[in-house]
């Protein structure tokens, strides 16, 4: 028996693959979040799509728990201080690794770029070390 | 104009994804993570459907120079494996590990209206912005 959310998290991925499908293929753009709020932030020329994508990314989830009825989940970890210091790594390292798991983990492996395979072997193995060091630090943080 | 309202279709779809799939639900990240824990692989479907349809349109759309509505394709030409992209997805790894969050989950998960989350989401902002602008001898 399949649980329902391998299902979902399959129907999920599919609809992903479709939205960076539809960027490359209409706009010829690159579905990576970081770079497209970074853009959205620091670049004022072609500015428009990608505040209108990240628009949509909220209207998407927020659809989704409406039509669906999926309950909005709760924060794993509840600390503030984990929030900030979280927040800053990831905003600090995608741009320095040029992306994150949108842009080389679906679009960079999707277009089979070494650049990006290597980035998200190492993101999602500096994550699985991350998270094996704070359950044994800490027994897992909340 | 055409090129930003598929940019507003694309951005639904996606955060729908998210949403469904389970990647805004940080025990789910967290879950996928903890290979040596209690491991949830539910996640790995979500690359694995993400990229079973984006193969086959990025190998259609490799090596054109516009889009089926004539934009222009930006495709990366960077090909350098080096320090900066090792040592930033390190990074990267940590922080979504340390919160359970990407970018992309956190800013669909603005919604959900929970304080640590605008909290994550304006440090992120913050750690982008010192990237942009403090540079560190290299």
């Amino acid at each position: 028996m399949i649980e329902s959310s391998t299902i979902q998290a399959l129907i999920g991925g599919l609809l992903i693959g479709v939205s960076a499908s539809l960027l490359i293929m209409l706009s010829g753009r690159i579905a990576g979040i970081s770079g497209i709020l970074s853009g959205a932030i620091f670049n004022k020329a072609d500015r428009l799509w990608r505040v209108l994508f990240l628009l949509g990314l909220l209207v998407g989830g927020y659809l989704c728990h409406l039509l669906t009825g999926k309950p909005i989940p709760e924060l794993a970890i509840t600390n503030p201080w984990l929030a900030i210091a979280g927040g800053l790594i990831v905003g600090y390292g995608v741009r320095l690794g040029s992306g994150c798991t949108s842009g080389h983990g679906v679009c960079g492996i999707a277009r089979l770029s070494p650049r990006s395979i290597v980035a998200t072997l190492t993101f999602i193995f500096a994550g699985m070390l991350t998270v094996a060091a704070t359950n044994l630090i800490a027994g897992g943080l909340t | 104009m055409k090129h930003d309202l598929s940019a507003l279709v694309a951005g639904i779809l996606f955060g729908f994804g998210l949403a469904y799939s389970g990647m805004t639900d940080t025990h789910k990240v967290i879950g996928f993570l903890d290979i040596f824990g209690s491991w949830d692989y539910d996640l790995a479907f979500v690359m694995g459907g993400a990229l079973a349809v984006s193969l086959v349109s990025f190998r259609l759309m490799k090596n054109r120079e516009f889009s089926l509505i004539e934009c222009a394709v930006d495709m990366p030409s960077n090909r350098q494996i080096d320090t900066k992209l090792i040592a930033g997805s390190a990074l990267f790894g940590i922080g979504w590990g340390l919160f359970g969050y990407c970018p992309g989950p956190a800013l669909a998960a603005l919604i959900y209206l929970d304080p640590n989350t605008l909290l994550f989401v304006v440090s992120m902002i913050a750690g982008m912005t010192a990237h942009r602008y403090l540079k560190f001898a290299s």
